[in-house]
């Protein structure tokens, strides 16, 4: 165990080196820097300025210098250090990353459940429907969709302020844009589930149960839904490393000051250091809930045993 | 393999049917939302084809008596705020949004089943590269990637349809590795060996056609969430340029303002992406049962 732990970290900085590279290269590639389009916004060129203010950020260094200065390096746009302009928006989209988990897991789990032991009938395919229309709606527009409904009931929209009044504005003020961005996810994992369940149904155990007189409410939820969870554990875990695409689109509809909305802001805008730091920050979320994922795998079935 | 699996899944559910047209209503008849995915998914080809037979005007004619007119008997899914034709713009988004899915899809996949077969048949230290590399990838949210992809490559059609493709490799690479593994210890590969033929040979042509299953399932998964990236890139104005009637870029010249003024600017659009993914979902969901029984749910 102690080997494959140490081997899968070892494994795990190796890919976060691998992401750093090829973020960086990408970006180089990038047409136009930020003092082109510093320059284009004033409207002339002046070649003694421009070559000014492109020796100040850095960018008149050889590329592996320009690499090996731009963790920690400074935003282009607000000459603040990255992390001092990342750091504090984490909070804001942890906050809405949360409850979107928790939206997705309160109505997924139990619906796919649901829909499983009822398998084929008419509630069964209401369910079906709806998850899939949840995967198949674009998580911007479901956003719009839900200003409008505020539209029409209230004839405002929710807008985000830095400083809630009491704890329920601050949690109304989250919950709409998280509910939707947890809409997709909970549809995933209420397919999931559902897919889950009816897989552990089928097996011979569960006839044994019921043979030997097992309530159903006893084979569904003791002996079925424990066994079906384990898959659904690991959807979670990824989904909620991803559950980042969904945060940008929706951050940038409700003009939530996040991290996710910031990453959009910086590609827009050039700013190299912002997104390299950014999608670094991103990558290592990633990669340590896979590894946490992994691990807790091990520690919840018994049949998994990392000998190597 | 796949006409096998076909015939096999008939012969289970005891059907008897002589003709194609027959198999063909079999099938819509046993999985009817597969049914309706297929046809939604025809209207949107249909559509596409016939784009400019059946909007009634010009997609990118701009009229400024028309700017923001609600919808009409004339134009009856209004007019954006350059006056242009919403329903005309919607058919011909259709054209973006199924090339964008299909081509993207299509590049992802032929990348990606070379590199899992190259991967799972060479092993060796390509399938050590090859394996770091899709860790790589597939540690960054495919928004992010493509977003990051996309600004890299500069607003265009043909880069839009890479910043999408690159993203979808590792996961075709990932499956198509795991087959061929399985595949090589097989006999009758093992047989083909004896036989003389050579690696390639026995990789294009017992191999690959026996990776198709998996492959068509999980591609006609992938071309939803292709069709749904772009209309997030294009929302976010680092897809699709303008004066392309993109779906997403649609949404994002209305995006929040037209909320309040002009909600059918919000509506249809988002309406045309939500039903053609749900079209591909319903399909795909087809598909996988009939191609994978081991996924079967019922």
């Amino acid at each position: 165990m102690a080997a494959y732990v140490t081997r899968r970290f070892l494994l795990m900085l190796l890919t976060l080196f691998g992401i750093s590279v090829i973020i960086f290269v990408l970006l180089r590639l990038v047409p136009g820097n930020i003092v082109d389009i510093l320059f284009d916004a004033a409207g002339f060129v002046n070649p003694a300025e421009k070559a000014q203010i492109e020796r100040d950020l850095g960018l008149d260094q050889p590329i592996a210098v320009q690499y090996a200065r731009w963790i920690g390096g400074y935003s282009y746009i607000s000459e603040k250090p990255a992390l001092a302009e990342i750091l504090p928006r984490i909070p804001i989209t942890a906050r809405l990353a949360g409850l979107a988990l928790g939206f997705s897991i309160l109505f997924g789990v139990p619906l796919g459940v649901i829909s499983a032991v009822r398998q084929n009938t008419a509630l069964d395919y209401l369910l079906r429907i709806l998850s899939l229309s949840g995967l198949s709606m674009p998580a911007f527009w479901l956003g719009l969709l839900i200003l409008m409904g505020f539209v029409a009931a209230f004839g405002t929209i929710p807008i985000y302020s830095a400083e809630p009044k009491s704890f329920w504005d601050s949690l109304l003020m989250y919950s709409v844009p998280a509910a939707a961005v947890g809409f997709r996810s909970s549809a995933l994992i209420m397919r999931l589930t559902r897919s889950s369940m009816l897989e552990v149904l089928r097996q011979d155990y569960i006839r044994t149960a019921r043979s030997k007189g097992a309530s159903d409410g006893t084979v569904n939820y003791h002996h079925a839904l424990r066994n079906a969870i384990l898959p659904v554990i690991t959807v979670i875990g990824i989904e909620a490393a991803f559950l980042m695409g969904g945060l940008i689109v929706t951050e940038t509809v409700f003009n939530i000051p996040g991290v996710a909305r910031f990453l959009v802001e910086a590609i827009r805008g050039r700013d190299y250091p912002i997104v390299q730091n950014l999608v670094m920050f991103i990558a290592i979320i990633v990669v340590t809930v896979n590894f946490i994922v992994d691990l807790l795998y091990a520690a919840f079935d018994p049949r998994i045993k990392y000998a190597d | 393999m796949h006409i096998d699996d076909y015939n096999a899944e008939l012969t289970r559910a005891g059907a008897h049917v002589e003709s194609r047209l027959g198999a063909v209503l079999f099938l819509a008849r046993r999985h009817p939302l597969g049914a309706i995915g297929a046809v939604v998914m025809a209207v949107f080809v249909l559509a596409a084809v016939f784009a400019d037979l059946i909007a009634p005007y010009d997609p990118l004619t701009v009229t400024a008596s028309l700017s923001l007119a609600p919808p009409s008997a004339a134009h009856w899914m209004g007019a954006d705020s350059f006056g242009r034709d919403v329903y005309s713009r919607i058919v011909y988004g259709a054209r973006i949004s199924l090339a964008v899915g299909i081509f993207s899809t299509l590049l992802g996949s032929a990348f990606g089943i070379v590199i899992g077969l190259a991967s799972g048949f060479l092993l060796g230290w390509v399938d050590l590269v090859v394996q770091r590399l899709i860790d790589i990838l597939q540690a960054l949210p495919l928004l992010v990637l493509a977003l990051v992809m996309a600004a890299a490559l500069g607003p265009s059609l043909e880069n839009t349809i890479i910043a999408i493709a690159i993203p979808l490799i590792p996961y075709v690479a990932r499956v198509i590795r795991a087959n061929t593994l399985t595949l090589r210890e097989l006999p009758f590969v093992e047989a083909a060996r004896a036989t003389g033929m050579s690696e390639l040979r026995i990789a294009l042509r017992h191999v690959l056609p026996n990776t198709l299953a998996p492959l068509i399932v999980l591609a006609t998964a992938q071309l939803g969430s292709a069709i749904l990236t772009e209309a997030s890139l294009s929302f976010l104005g680092l897809g699709i340029p303008e004066p392309y009637p993109s779906w997403g870029r649609m949404l994002s010249e209305s995006a929040a303002e037209y909320v309040r003024t002009a909600p059918w600017l919000v509506v249809f659009p988002g309406l045309a992406i939500s039903l053609v993914v749900f079209g591909t979902n319903l399909l795909g969901d087809a598909v996988r049962d009939i191609l994978d029984p081991r996924q079967r749910d019922g």
